[in-house]
């Protein structure tokens, strides 16, 4: 079972292997990438000619009074300049382009495997942090790809080259120069080993934040109600602050190590002018070489003063990819890595064979729990609340692995069972309603594109939904919003069972379906249901017995166990859980019960009739 | 443009005057240090070219490495000062977006995706952070070293120096240009992040029903659209910044190679000397780094002044519901609750939800109201603690009109159970506390018990130490109903307004709550929808809402005896009953 994915990460050296998998999602734009390594090269060779030119126009040009070469010289470099400046463009343009499709592909990577993991892993983790993983951390990398990874390799290339011209114009200059190097290994050492940690606290905090922000939005209802803005702003000030003291010590250390390799460079030209001057006093070395190697040094330490920047991309990134690999390296669901077994369609016979199930550790919600559900069959679910009626179906439809004994569909295991198949031959109305912002037809719908209009409506008159459209002045094509906010409890319950009944399910589950519907609503439902579900199985979930009271069987649940299993007449007689519970329900009406009854089945009623009615009328 | 939209942005600056002040005076001074080398360098080259001696040459050396020592001092300063602030502006203004959500209104947070806001307060705020702070340092200190630089230059040539910057209108003006088809892009951009956030927000909040109904492939494929389009989008700002950075270096290269070709000529003729020559060349590699890095902060400011102007769309909307401006002193309530003719609509022009409900419920009483989904029961009781304002009528609290009491004092009094309860993810301790401001253990255990919770919460092995998971989603519907109702028992309300409390509870658990409510809030004013007739009975009266109207009221025996919709919806309960009994 999935945990709660930390946010520590234990801070071993692994950047290397990070980065070797992080380069990995180059592989697909190789040709891209070396394209524009190519374009570096060359930019970084036009880069080494401005200095050259300028040796060339001191030495042979200037110092010998000749303006017509100089005329020649400058025609060059600004040729140099405008192929340099199309290059550029060029290079950014296509670095640009695959940093954006690496980000998509992560994004991609990162979506479709959440979509697989269990749901236990959502459970613990809020989907604020989720989130993170998918837009801020991916983010985090674009600068990596687009301007990090590549001007790295240009920046190497160009000290490359500039070492390369140093030591053919002075190797012995060249090595003083050089001599600088180790410190700035060192420097870079060091800081690394004290930045690491800070920038995945900084991950680790904005993922909180973000977090917080998701809950509290949504939740701000309720935190005006109770008046509790001031508490929750103290909550979140301190969050806040905290990622603020994150960045606030990098900063310490960044401020720290930027000047330090200004100063480095600085000691390169010092000695430079130092031992190059001696060399120039004792006329080993020409004046132009001097100062087109103090022009070279200076250019030395931009690409390394860059690189020194670069490393804050780079540890930011190496910061995010970890959390993102965290989640890339979970296992998915069992469920969705199953063979599918091509089966007829479902037939609607459900058993549960000594099913022992626990959430966490050995906390059991169900023990032992047996039963059958035939083919055409409608079971009903009853028991105090918390006994593990929802846990029960949480099995059936593979969202939760049972612990053990086994649960067969039509005599198969549904571990067999291709997840995604046994769900789409289930109709499942959830105790929790969610709709997706967007249209009442599409919520319908829900990627069903084979459901005609006029089945739609349809589905949307047996469940009394269509009076509520058609008040609406957009109808069908009205946006309900976020988890369908415009829309009263009791008719996100409709549209949910109509969602539910569109897939034409074989076994259909109700979780309290109707639990905010008012009971008028609800008898004309069910008569519709009677009719659809002719022949179907369905399980029916709910606290009002008078939802249930048709079932075929009744199954009653208690503390995880099953204590009663029979019709209503059965359990009545029995005079237990079951009767106190109807007698409680019942108990005023019949205190009360006075009126003169019109006697018959349900379909007789008043109501139905009216409905009929107008049905035939239509 | 940009101005306008960073305008809010000034009055968090001056929040940090001095340490800017401050920081400024390291930035001249590191600048001033800097700008010193080249002139050290000249004096070391001219003395080359007239034969000095080597004492004089490490005299020079030690010279370079003590200016860029000091300078280095500063410069730490500098960005320590300057990029600190420009994070703490960063905290100030994130915690300023939130207080100001605190402050929006439901109907405010209906119309706006989560996960739009979500990118607000995190993407944009970042840039507009990267504005404050790396895109003011490089601002400032293109600013100064270019003054200094050209200052130092028309010094050593002005002829020369006014070559050398010919190039500068031309960028000026095809930056310009380029700057406000920038904002745009990215303002295209970054409202596409934020439709992304929401539909990844929206995909795993409803993870569940996406499992449920198989339509992982489906949102998969619905990612990939706007992702794609998403790089689209950012590719068409490639497009333009992409060529900044570029065009920028060919500027400065320009200059240079300006200098090149007149200044060598200059040393030709003799105007200035070779050392002259050099160190105007080394002022013109010093711009060449400011100059590029101005390309940068334009690119920045424009980023940042896109993302401000979103985030000051949520700063400068009005908050519908607050205090009123003359608001009446009260500390308590006594609970008398009057509507008069009330009118309410969700969105102005659409039909009413309620269309003219009066009704006064007195104080210590008990209201049921009853009626069919969408009647406006819901609508109804949000109005009650100020969730919605009515759009027509008055509502009384007490005989006062509702708006002139303190918002605090009246939700303070109010104790309210949504009908879709909402619980963090919190402790189930936390969750039931946030109904009283400062709360003792033992009264989160009487509303727990109150509310028929404990027995359950014992049984759990971390007790009121349990987490529940977001929106309580590891408990079972029941458990989540009561921890709401333990939340708005704790605080002991004289207004209890229960909207359909019990929907998910067991009748013999709602037959224990109910009386353990009337027990323990006996004198306060009852609000209770609910769709079971049985727990309605007891009501002192009972209102039948029907399509936004009361159709019916009174008591449960009136009502029977008026044989109306009531009488009916009690009948058909007893049909199903007696037909069970037949
Ligand atoms: N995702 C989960 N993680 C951990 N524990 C859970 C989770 N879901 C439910 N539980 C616990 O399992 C027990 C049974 O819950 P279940 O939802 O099955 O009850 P139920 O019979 O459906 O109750 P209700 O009628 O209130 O909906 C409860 O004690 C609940 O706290
Ligand atoms: N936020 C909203 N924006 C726009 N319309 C809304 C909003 N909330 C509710 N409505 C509409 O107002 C009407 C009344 O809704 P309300 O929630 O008050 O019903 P209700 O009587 O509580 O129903 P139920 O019994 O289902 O809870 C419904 O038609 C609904 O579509
Ligand atoms: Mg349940
Ligand atoms: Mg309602």
């Amino acid at each position: 079972m999935h945990g709660y994915v930390s946010d520590e990460i234990a801070g071993k050296a692994y950047d290397s292997r990070l980065m070797r998998r992080l380069l990995q999602y180059l592989a697909p734009y190789k040709i891209q990438v070396v394209f524009s390594l190519l374009l570096l090269l060359l930019i970084s060779l036009l880069q080494l000619v401005g200095p050259y030119l300028t040796k060339i126009a001191i030495d042979r040009y200037i110092s010998h009074g000749i303006s017509s070469g100089l005329n020649r010289i400058a025609l060059l470099f600004f040729f140099v300049l405008l192929v340099a400046f199309i290059l550029r463009f060029l290079q950014t343009y296509i670095m640009e382009w695959v940093g954006q499709r690496i980000m998509h592909d992560l994004r991609m990577n990162i979506f479709s495997h959440m979509q697989q993991l269990p749901l236990s892993f959502f459970d613990q983790n809020p989907v604020g942090r989720l989130m993170t993983r998918v837009t801020t951390d991916v983010q985090v990398l674009n600068e990596l790809f687009s301007s990090g990874v590549v001007t790295i390799f240009g920046d190497i290339f160009t000290l490359a080259g500039i070492i390369l011209v140093l030591f053919i114009m002075n190797w012995k200059l060249s090595l003083v120069t050089l001599s600088v190097v180790p410190l700035l290994f060192y420097a870079t050492l060091l800081f690394r080993k004290k930045v690491r940690s800070s920038f995945r606290l900084i991950r680790k905090r904005i993922a909180r934040i973000n977090a917080f922000l998701q809950e509290n939005i949504s939740g701000m209802w309720v935190v005006q109600l109770f008046s509790q803005e001031a508490k929750k702003f103290r909550q979140f000030a301190h969050i806040n602050w905290q990622y603020c003291q994150a960045y606030l010590k990098t900063i310490f250390y960044y401020a720290l190590f930027f000047p330090a390799v200004e100063f480095i460079s600085a000691l390169a030209i010092a000695m430079i002018i130092w031992y190059g001057g001696s060399q120039v006093l004792g006329a080993t070395l020409s004046l132009g070489a001097l100062v087109a190697f103090i022009q070279y040094a200076e250019r030395f330490f931009y690409p390394i003063r860059d690189l020194s920047e670069k490393y804050n991309i780079l540890q930011s990134a190496m910061a995010a990819s970890e959390r993102i690999f965290n989640i890339l390296d979970l296992a998915v669901d069992e469920s969705y890595q199953q063979v599918p077994r091509q089966l007829p369609p479902l037939k609607g016979k459900v058993e549960f064979r000594n099913v022992w199930f626990a959430y966490q550790g050995e906390e059991w919600v169900l023990e032992d729990i047996s039963f059958t559900v035939n083919k055409g069959e409608k079971v009903a679910i009853v028991g105090a609340t918390g006994a593990g009626k929802t846990s029960i179906i949480n099995l059936l439809t593979r969202f939760y692995q049972k612990n053990r004994g086994r649960i067969l569909i039509d005599g198969i295991d549904i571990e067999e069972l291709d997840a995604g198949w046994l769900r789409s031959q289930i109709g499942l109305i959830m105790q929790d309603v969610f709709l997706f912002s967007g249209s009442v037809e599409e919520n319908l719908r829900l990627g069903n594109l084979e459901l005609g209009q006029a089945r739609l409506e349809e589905l949307s008159r047996y469940v009394h939904l269509d009076q509520f459209i058609s008040q609406f002045p957009r109808g069908y094509q009205t946006d309900v919003r976020e988890r369908g906010s415009i829309l009263s409890a009791g008719q996100k319950q409709l549209l949910a069972f109509a969602r539910a009944l569109a897939r034409n399910p074989q076994l259909l589950i109700l979780d309290e379906a109707t639990s905010n519907i008012d009971p008028q609503t609800e008898l004309l439902i069910q008569e519709a249901l009677l009719k659809l579900m002719d022949g179907r199985t369905s399980i029916i979930i709910a606290h009002r017995l008078s939802t249930i009271q048709n079932a075929d069987k009744i199954i009653v649940i208690h503390k995880g166990k099953i204590r009663e299993m029979g019709t209503h007449e059965e359990l009545l007689a029995q005079k237990q859980i079951y009767y106190m519970l109807y007698q409680i329900q019942y108990k005023d009406q019949k205190r009360l019960a006075p009126l003169p009854l019109a006697t018959g089945n349900p379909s007789t009623n008043p109501a139905s009739e009216k409905r009929k009615k107008k049905e035939d009328s239509k | 443009m940009i101005l306008k939209e960073l305008s809010p942005l000034f009055s968090y600056l001056s929040k940090h005057k001095k340490g800017i002040a401050v920081g400024c005076v390291w930035l001249i001074l590191t600048n001033c240090f800097v700008l010193s080398l080249p002139w050290v360098l000249k004096y070391a080259i001219d003395g080359l070219k007239g034969g000095i001696n080597s004492r004089a040459l490490s005299f020079y050396a030690s010279l370079i490495l003590a200016v860029s020592l000091v300078a280095g001092v500063f410069r730490f300063l500098m960005r320590r000062g300057l990029i600190g602030i420009s994070r703490k502006i960063e905290y100030d203004l994130r915690n300023d977006f939130f207080r100001h959500l605190q402050r929006l209104s439901p109907s405010y947070f209906n119309r706006t995706p989560t996960g739009d806001l979500m990118s607000r307060a995190t993407n944009d705020l970042d840039a507009v952070r990267m504005l404050l702070g790396p895109g003011l340092l490089n601002l400032f200190n293109t600013i100064i070293i270019s003054i200094t630089a050209v200052s130092l230059m028309i010094y050593i040539d002005p002829w020369l120096s006014l070559y050398s910057l010919i190039p500068l209108p031309f960028l000026s003006l095809i930056i310009n240009r380029m700057g406000k088809e920038l904002y745009w892009r990215f303002e295209r951009v970054q409202a596409h992040y934020s439709r992304l956030s929401a539909q990844v927000q929206e995909n795993f909040a409803g993870i569940r029903v996406v499992k449920a109904y198989g339509q992982e492939s489906d949102q998969i494929k619905r990612f990939r659209r706007s992702n794609l389009e998403f790089v689209s989008k950012n590719m068409s700002l490639v497009k333009i910044w992409g060529f900044f950075l570029p065009l920028m270096l060919l500027f400065s290269g320009m200059g240079m190679l300006i200098v090149l070709w007149l200044g060598g000529k200059a040393v030709i003729v003799n105007r200035i000397t070779l050392g002259e020559f050099v160190a105007f060349n080394g002022y013109l590699i010093m711009l060449v780094w400011p100059i590029t890095a101005l390309g940068w902060v334009l690119n920045l400011f424009q980023r940042g002044a896109t993302s401000m102007g979103r985030i000051s769309q949520i700063l400068q909307q009005k908050p519908d519901i607050s205090n009123a401006s003359h608001p009446i002193r009260v500390t308590s309530l006594r609970g008398e609750i009057e509507l008069r003719n009330v009118i309410f609509a969700y969105e102005e022009n659409s039909e009413p939800v309620l269309k003219g409900i009066s009704l006064k419920i007195p104080p210590g009483s008990t209201l049921a109201i009853v009626g069919p989904t969408g009647s406006g029961k819901s609508t109804l009781v949000n109005l009650i603690p100020r969730l919605y304002d009515p759009t027509g009528g008055s509502l009384l609290i007490d005989g006062t009109d509702i708006r002139r009491i303190p918002l605090k004092i009246l939700r303070r009094h109010i104790g309210y159970v949504p009908q879709e309860g909402f619980l963090f993810s919190d402790t189930i301790r936390e969750n039931i506390a946030l109904g009283k401001i400062s709360f003792k253990e033992d009264e989160v255990m009487a509303a727990a018990s109150a509310s028929q919770i404990l027995e359950d919460i014992n049984h759990f092995p971390r007790k009121f130490l349990t987490q529940t998971g977001e929106r309580g989603i590891t408990l079972s519907g029941g458990q989540k109903q009561r921890v709401g109702l333990a939340r708005a028992l704790i605080a002991n309300p004289r207004i209890l307004i229960l909207d359909d409390p019990f929907s998910q509870v067991d009748t013999s658990t709602e037959e224990a709550i109910w009386k353990s409510i009337r027990e323990k809030t006996a004198g306060s004013t009852k609000i209770l929808v609910t769709h079971r007739i049985s727990s309605v009975r007891d009501a002192d009266r009972i209102i039948v809402l029907s399509g936004g109207k009361i159709v019916e009221e009174g008591t449960h025996k009136e009502l029977l005896a008026r044989k109306g919709t009531y009488a009916e919806l009690y009948r058909k309960q007893l049909i199903r009953q007696e037909l069970e009994e037949l």
